[in-house]
């Protein structure tokens, strides 16, 4: 999993829907006044234990597309049922059950020193991060990918000391066809 | 300059077009949707509607005095009707004060569009003179909400939202119109409203409704929970079918009253907190509950794992994230409530062989009657409720306040046809009753209406009896006067060891305060004027009237299963 090649996901599915890790909600939701607030409002509002939020545009300039990450062990049912319900939503689908190709964008910001350069250099190019500014003191690291693997190249720079982290939060696609 | 009925502007043909402004198309989309009663409120920022209300003469607008009671109003102009209630504010202030009446709305899934004027789109979010972020704050509190950024967009918004409050499980929508946008001049409207998204009643699934019919064939102590979904889905023939034909008891909820006739033989009453002891021990007896319509609220439930602890549940109802949102359910059918009723009544031609649960319920029933003793000096409230079932043949419409007398009507009112009670239900606002009853009115001047209120919640919204007597809507006020927030002493006596704070009111004389009005006013402090004063309420024709009942000030609301507990904690009369 820490290494970056070969690609991750391309393992199937649980057989189960991914009893296993946090439940992702894909939300395609028209642009109209609002809209955000209102997913937002109701998932704060029904209490509902969400870990992330992400909002894409996509290829219809009315339609965006909303990731709801729930935190471990949350059934998505229930606030599948009730993004439903809002009347901008389109369509809700619990990515979790089914074969998907999930990216993550994140940029580190790390500490490093004449001593400890390279082997941040060498962490970057087994993770296929790339070097997007470097300075005496720090070094930025883009690097994307399934959040597991974003996971792991932060737990192995933070020993060098992360100044700053920012994560996209997750894309996702249906893999094949058929829509997400 | 757009305050002008209708401009003419000059076109390259020389021909002179009819121009109209917003606000025009506003009232005509209106009337169109066939809107012909309006609660509302003017101001600044709604003055282009208002103007364009002017020459609307076939549009009542009820002006009220407050905006809450506009909401309120249009409540009970939808529950009395099932058609969609309309109130109309200005900016900023008028549009919170609705926000009560929307909440209610909201929780018990009335159909109400709220029209709110909004301070011009090139100053929103600068603070302008009454400006409120009224999409803002209605978020949580309706089911869906526009902003008017186009007039041409008019019709199509009001035309979706209307639909969109109608339609699947109802509720309150808000339509939010910038002063520009009723103001300014527009010559064509984006066309004819779209077809509206929103999917028609929809149809149970076969095999759900086999395998309900499969477990009410084997139940043993079945029982039918009906709440206010039988109502707004008109389903009360359908239910009453399926009632008369498998002989299966029913109890209903306190929105659901009036979905089954209560003096039918197979009608248990109101179960739940203050529900009759007969309803609460069959659902606990129960082995199967066919549930429809209803969102197993605190005040049925209980303790929730202590709720039908034996029963198998059958649950219809039109919105699926009520299924399973807090008990499970073993056949879940998303269905409107009448085209599911239908089909189980078709799936269950015969009785069900229930004798021996009817003895039992019998017993109950003979056992556990509601009472309460009517002597001789002070009027008991339950004796109020019962006299005016009686006068009025439990015909007219009751619609009540909050509190102790909202649970008395709710017990001793027993409702022949839907939408004859309408009650402030999941939100419990106290000021509803009487604001509601003059929605009441309006949609059903024909109608018997009672407002019966505490002497508390009146005073939230009694200022709108000159609204009543403007309009002389023969609304009968009855308002069961015993000098305190009665509700919150007796959980006082009860739970906090009688140490009454902040309960008591010192009232104005209700009778004398109508008279001011311009209303009729009585006063009523002796059980045998009770029938009379009743009766003469009633035959009030010409504008309302007002009986201050003094009643028995140490009253309790009984039987009562203590919040959050279960039948077994039940504190009997």
């Amino acid at each position: 999993m820490a290494s970056a090649a070969p690609a991750p996901e391309a393992r199937p599915p649980a057989a189960n829907g991914a009893e296993r890790g946090p439940r992702t909600l894909g939300v395609l939701v028209e642009m109209r006044t609002a809209v955000l607030e209102r997913v937002a409002g109701l998932l704060r509002r029904r209490g509902y234990p969400v870990r992330e939020l992400v909002l894409g545009r996509t290829e219809e300039p009315h339609l965006a597309r909303l990731f709801v990450v729930l935190e471990e062990g949350a059934s998505g049912e229930q606030v599948a049922k009730n993004l439903n319900k809002l009347v901008d939503v389109r369509r809700v689908a619990d990515l979790s059950a089914q074969p998907t190709v999930v990216r993550e964008l994140a940029l580190i910001k790390v500490d490093v020193t004449p001593g400890t350069r390279q082997e941040v250099l060498l962490a970057a190019r087994v993770f296929r991060a790339r070097v997007v500014d470097m300075g005496e003191r720090t070094l930025t690291l883009e690097v994307s990918g399934r959040p597991e693997k974003v996971d792991a190249l932060y737990r192995l720079l933070r020993r060098h000391g992360v100044r700053e982290l920012v994560r996209s939060g997750p894309l996702v696609l249906v893999r094949g066809p058929q829509s997400t | 300059m757009a305050t002008s009925a209708v401009q003419a502007t000059p076109t390259g043909s020389g021909r002179e077009v009819a121009v109209r402004i917003g606000a025009q198309v506003l009232v005509e989309t209106l009337r169109r949707l066939g809107v012909t009663a309006i609660f509302g409120h003017p101001g600044g920022a709604a003055l282009p509607i208002y103007d364009a209300l002017y020459d609307a003469r076939d549009i009542a607008h009820v002006l009220v005095r407050h905006e809450q009671v506009a909401a309120h109003a249009a409540v009970g102009y939808a529950r009395a009707t099932g058609r969609v209630g309309v109130c109309l504010a200005t900016s900023g202030p008028g549009a919170t004060n609705l926000i009560t009446g929307l909440t209610d709305a909201y929780m018990d899934s009335i159909p109400v569009v709220a029209i709110t004027a909004q301070v011009p789109t090139a100053v929103i979010g600068r603070d302008a003179f009454q400006e409120a972020d009224v999409i803002g704050l209605t978020l949580p509190i309706t089911k869906h909400s526009y902003l008017v950024r186009d007039p041409a967009d008019l019709p199509a918004v009001l035309a979706e939202a209307f639909a969109v409050a109608a339609s699947g499980r109802p509720g309150p929508v808000v339509v939010d119109v910038p002063r520009d946008v009723s103001q300014t001049p527009l010559a064509a409207t984006r066309g004819e409203p779209a077809p509206s998204r929103r999917p028609g009643p929809r149809a149970p699934h076969p095999g759900q409704i086999a395998a309900a019919a499969a477990l009410l064939r084997e139940a043993r102590r079945p029982v039918v929970y009906a709440g206010g979904g039988v109502i707004s889905a008109g389903a009360s023939a359908e239910l009453t079918r399926l009632v008369d034909r498998t002989g299966l008891p029913v109890t209903v909820t306190l929105m659901g009253k009036g979905a089954i006739d209560e003096h039918h033989p197979r009608c248990l009453g109101m179960l739940g907190m203050h529900g009759t002891v007969y309803a609460n021990y069959a659902v606990d007896a129960a082995d199967v509950v066919l549930a429809v319509g209803v969102r197993f609220d605190d005040r049925v439930t209980g303790r929730l794992r202590d709720f039908a602890p034996q029963a198998r549940f059958i649950h219809i109802d039109i919105d699926p994230a009520e299924i399973g949102k807090n008990k499970p359910a073993h056949v879940p059918i998303v269905a409107d409530a009448r085209a599911a009723l239908a089909a189980l009544a078709d799936a269950l031609p015969d009785p069900l062989p229930l004798e021996p649960w009817w003895r039992q319920l019998g017993e109950w029933q003979a056992r556990y009657p509601l009472r309460y003793r009517q002597g001789d000096d002070v009027i008991k409230p339950q004796f109020v409720c019962e006299t005016l079932a009686r006068l009025t043949a439990d015909r007219a419409v009751v619609v009540t306040d909050v509190g102790q007398h909202q649970m008395w009507a709710a017990q001793f009112c027993r409702p022949r046809a839907p939408r004859t009670f309408i009650s402030s239900g999941g939100l419990g606002a106290m000021g509803f009753g009487f604001p509601a009853a003059l929605g009441a009115q309006v949609a059903r001047p024909e109608a018997t209406v009672v407002a019966l209120v505490g002497d508390g919640g009146f005073q939230m919204t009694m200022q709108d009896l000159i609204t009543a007597v403007e309009w002389r809507l023969p609304v009968k006020v009855v308002v069961l006067n015993n000098g305190s927030l009665g509700m919150v002493r007796q959980w006082q006596e009860f739970f906090y060891r009688q140490r009454y704070a902040h309960v008591f009111l010192r009232n104005p004389d209700f009778a004398r305060l109508a008279e001011v009005f311009g209303a009729r006013g009585r006063s009523v402090r002796r059980p045998d004027e009770v029938e009379a004063a009743l009766a003469w309420a009633l035959a009030v024709q010409d504008g309302p009237c007002v009986l201050d009942v003094h009643v028995d000030p140490q009253e309790n609301c009984l039987p009562m299963i203590p919040s959050g507990q279960s039948v077994k904690e039940m504190i009997l009369g």
